[in-house]
């Protein structure tokens, strides 16, 4: 039985044989990273083991000294400890970011951390690996979530663009991935201007270039004017993080179409709460269809379902016949306007 | 129907007026035939489908989805027409067929109620989530995208290059599809003839008289009138029928169905809509009441007396009188009025003022009327032009009210301001059991300066005790001085009163909340 060697602690997910925990939320000895979000990659462990990417995303946001003992696994590279076995497969997330495959007496674990199977030029595609049991995160797991395809999104940011040519163009994404991603096809669009970006995103941004993930020209804002807009940012786009738009450093750019980059875009009155005039649906988690699918690629014996939505992908799950049951974790309950 | 779904989610999202209208000229230059007049009706709440009601998009929602699913997915979303949108099973292998709104509209209007529901499935297995959502919206009549019929023909004017009084003209004879219209608008035809037909004149309006105005003005050469607080209408009597209009041209006639039997004359009259009757004026408040009711009870009617109070003549019989000059027009107003003996109509009589000074005076002390906003000065020699002619007519209000309240919450704003927090909810003084209490009395958003903004907005940052979703609680401690032009008794507002446009006059930073006004205060000014 997995869940006798791997079950939730109030630090996170434990790992019994490996004395270890994934993503937890607190300080531990021995941590396992499935990628560099803040909710899952956290300051203090005493040993980090996670992709180099993920490593390397970690130094950056807390400093090189964020644990004493950090080792890299990437994508593919198995090790070994004991009887216990971890390898590192890509979920599509973000740069660097993983499932964790445990293999241990003859069964295997995957905790899949935040994955999503959507079309993304910056990171490599989610692997399908079988196993035993699959830990499944359920972000958006209610079937209103069908996420678009991500070029007609962009679609309908330049045709609002073109609607309103001298007007400043906002799109509010997270600093790690969701920035990236919307650059990324931006470009793949054919938009060849230069894009820019809050203070914010330029550490991830010029991390993702060293990573061989092309975004073109990425400006600093020019210095802002005396209490008014910068007239030259008419008709740009400049890339910040979502809490941007509220606050003063806003006040510099003309009359901004606000255009939000999130999964949550999907429902229309999230859209309207935030006075969004463009919601570009885009997410980096896998959208309800996505879950479905991906448990049936990797058709596990059993699905551990955790932070999200998990009360209709539990009841779904059920009625097709699969053993699936919630995985209460402590610190992952997500709202509306995080991450997504 | 892709077109129509993409403007109509855009006209959801957009901010104001400006943009709404960017994406409503944009969609009608690029679209043709029935689907863009019965998306133009759709948008502007004309357009009906009887055979869809609320019981079918129920029954349509129930083979969405499995029912549990739809009850937690329909929990999330919020609304209904949207969370059958989301679930439908969305069918691949349709996905390149565009169908015609128009197609569709009249496909539902010629069916039955059991056919109309077929029609829906076929279309749902078809279209992609956001068109339906379009069509969900669009059959259940609730689009709610703050579009009204005015701002449309604002956009059918720009889009074609027209003026938009033409369209105005023109409008009443006119239903969904609208194909005249639009045969006109693109050069195929001749605008529609009015003769004959109850339509809408287009308005003339008054200017602010400015302190300027009156060094240069003779006022000899000035009809002045009472500027009454009530809502500009048009009554409108033709061959056809009795038709009343509101100030941006609707058709009101349905809540008011009294005004518009027979007044044994033919001919469009201007005035002001009053309530109560000429020997009994009614407040503002009254007004409202009637106002917010679309289709009245008679019982309500007769308890809730309107009339008109006249003061222009557009036309008389089949005679358009607009370029006649006012005093002439003044005559024909009077001599109509001498034959007419009706409540619901009465004159609106002309004042006298030889000096400034002295109408200065009446203007000052007409505040013991609440009815009475102000004075109208007409030049006597003006036709009746269409929209706000400089030199002709002017509107001098009275001055307004002020008060010292306190700040309490504050909103962000939308477009330009949206990363400012630009509403602002203020208080008055009221004893209560618990002791001395600010309670909210009005809202403003208008009358700081950019510069004033920025200082007020700094200021809800800085002394924010609680965020509840958009809205911030401030710290009790700033005093603004409010304007307002006349202020009411209200049982919809918790603090018993409700102003009228109120704005800011004056950021008083020095002043000590303590010494903001009390309610008793604001409620010795309800005249």
């Amino acid at each position: 039985m997995i869940s006798e060697w791997a079950y939730p602690r109030p630090e996170g997910l434990y790992i019994a044989p490996l004395d270890a925990y994934i993503d937890p939320v607190r300080p531990v000895a021995r941590a396992l990273i499935t990628h560099g979000h803040a909710d899952h990659a956290r300051a203090g462990h005493g040993q980090v083991i996670a992709t180099s990417q993920t490593l390397d995303i970690m130094g950056l946001r807390y400093g090189t000294d964020f644990t004493e003992n950090a080792i890299a696994l990437d994508y593919g590279q198995m090790r070994s400890e004991g009887a216990v076995q971890i390898t590192m497969a890509s979920a599509g997330h973000v740069l660097g970011s993983a499932q964790i495959v445990i293999d241990y007496q003859g069964k295997r674990l995957i905790a899949a951390g935040d994955y999503k199977r959507k079309y993304d030029p910056t990171v490599t595609p989610f692997e399908v690996v079988p196993c035993d049991v699959f830990i499944t995160e359920a972000t958006f797991g209610l079937p209103v979530f069908t996420h678009p395809d991500p070029m007609a999104e962009i679609e309908k940011l330049q045709n609002t663009r073109a609607l309103f040519p001298h007007r400043s163009c906002f799109i509010g994404a997270y600093a790690l991935g969701k920035a990236q991603r919307v650059i990324s096809l931006l470009r793949l669009s054919g938009y060849d201007a230069p894009i820019y970006i809050h203070g914010a995103l330029r550490a991830l941004c010029d991390y993702y270039e060293t990573q061989a993930v092309a975004l073109g020209t990425l400006l600093p804002l020019p210095e802002k004017p005396r209490g008014g807009a910068n007239k030259e940012l008419a008709g740009q786009i400049i890339i910040g993080p979502p809490s941007a738009i509220g606050s003063p450093w806003a006040n510099r750019l003309p009359d901004p179409i606000i255009c939000f980059a999130s999964g949550w875009m999907q429902v229309k009155a999230r859209a309207r709460q935030r006075s969004v005039e463009v919601p570009l649906i885009l997410s980096d988690h896998a959208d309800w269809t996505d879950i479905l699918q991906t448990i049936e690629d990797v058709n596990p014996s059993e699905v551990w379902v955790t932070h999200g939505n998990e009360e209709a992908l539990l009841y779904h799950l059920a009625k097709q016949g699969r053993d699936a049951k919630a995985l209460a974790m402590v610190g992952f309950e997500r709202a509306e306007g995080d991450e997504g | 129907m892709k077109a129509f779904a993409t403007m109509l989610e855009n006209l959801v999202f957009s901010p104001g007026r400006n943009a709404k209208l960017a994406h409503l000229v944009a969609w009608l230059r690029s679209n043709s035939g029935d689907s863009r007049g019965f998306g133009v009706a759709a948008v502007t709440g004309d357009l009906s489908l009887p055979h869809v009601k609320g019981k079918m998009i129920r029954d349509l929602a129930a083979s969405a989805s499995d029912e549990t699913l739809f009850a937690l997915s329909y929990d999330f979303v919020g609304d209904l027409a949207e969370t059958v949108s989301l679930l439908w099973p969305q069918d691949h292998s349709h996905n390149d067929t565009d169908f015609a709104l128009g197609d569709i509209v009249r496909q539902i209007q010629g069916a039955t109620r059991k056919e109309a529901e077929a029609i829906m499935r076929f279309h749902l297995d078809r279209l992609d989530q956001t068109q339906r959502w379009a069509l969900l919206k669009l059959a259940t009549g609730g689009l709610r995208v703050g579009v009204s019929a005015r701002l449309m023909r604002i956009a059918l004017a720009q889009a074609f290059d027209q003026k938009v009084e033409d369209i105005e003209e023109i409008w009443p004879l006119l239903s969904p599809p609208y194909e005249p219209l639009f045969d006109w608008l693109e050069g195929r035809a001749m605008r529609p003839k009015s003769e004959g037909k109850a339509v809408f004149k287009p308005l003339m309006l008054a200017n602010p008289l400015e302190e300027a105005d009156r060094q240069k003005l003779a006022l000899s050469d000035y009809q002045i009138e009472w500027k009454w607080d009530g809502a500009r209408v048009q009554l409108v009597s033709a061959e056809e029928g009795v038709r009343l209009f509101s100030r941006s041209g609707d058709d009101i006639s349905a809540a008011f169905p009294e005004m518009v039997i027979d007044p044994s004359f033919k001919g469009v009259l201007d005035g002001e809509l009053l309530a109560g009757t000429p020997a009994s004026l009614g407040s503002f408040n009254d007004l409202q009441q009637r106002l917010n009711r679309k289709k009245p009870s008679g019982k309500f009617i007769t308890e809730n007396p309107v009339f008109i109070r006249c003061y222009d003549i557009l036309m008389q019989g089949g005679q358009d009188c607009r370029h006649l000059p006012l005093q002439q027009r003044r005559v024909m107003l009077e001599t109509l009025m001498g034959t007419i003996d009706d409540e619901r109509l009465d004159l609106s009589e002309m004042i006298a003022a030889d000096r400034w000074e002295a109408l200065d005076e009446m203007r000052t002390n007409c505040r013991a009327n609440s009815l009475i906003e102000g004075v109208m000065l007409k030049q006597k020699s003006s036709t009746y032009q269409l929209g706000r002619i400089k030199g002709q007519w002017y509107k001098w209000k009275r001055n307004p009210f002020y008060a010292d309240l306190v700040i309490m919450y504050a909103q962000r704003g939308h477009g330009k301001r949206s990363s400012k927090y630009s509403d602002f909810t203020f208080g008055a003084w009221q004893d209560t059991e618990d002791g001395r209490v600010i309670v909210p009395v009005g809202k403003a958003y208008s009358g700081f300066t950019d510069a004033e903004l920025q200082k007020l907005d700094k200021f809800v940052r800085d002394h924010t005790i609680a965020k509840f979703g958009p809205v911030r609680e401030v710290e009790q401690k700033l005093v603004i001085e409010a304007a307002f032009d006349s202020i009411h008794h209200s049982s919809r507002h918790k603090s018993g009163v409700a102003m009228r446009f109120p704005r800011f006059h004056a950021i008083r930073w020095d002043k000590d909340p303590e010494e903001a006004d009390t309610l008793d205060s604001l409620r010795r000014l309800i005249s």
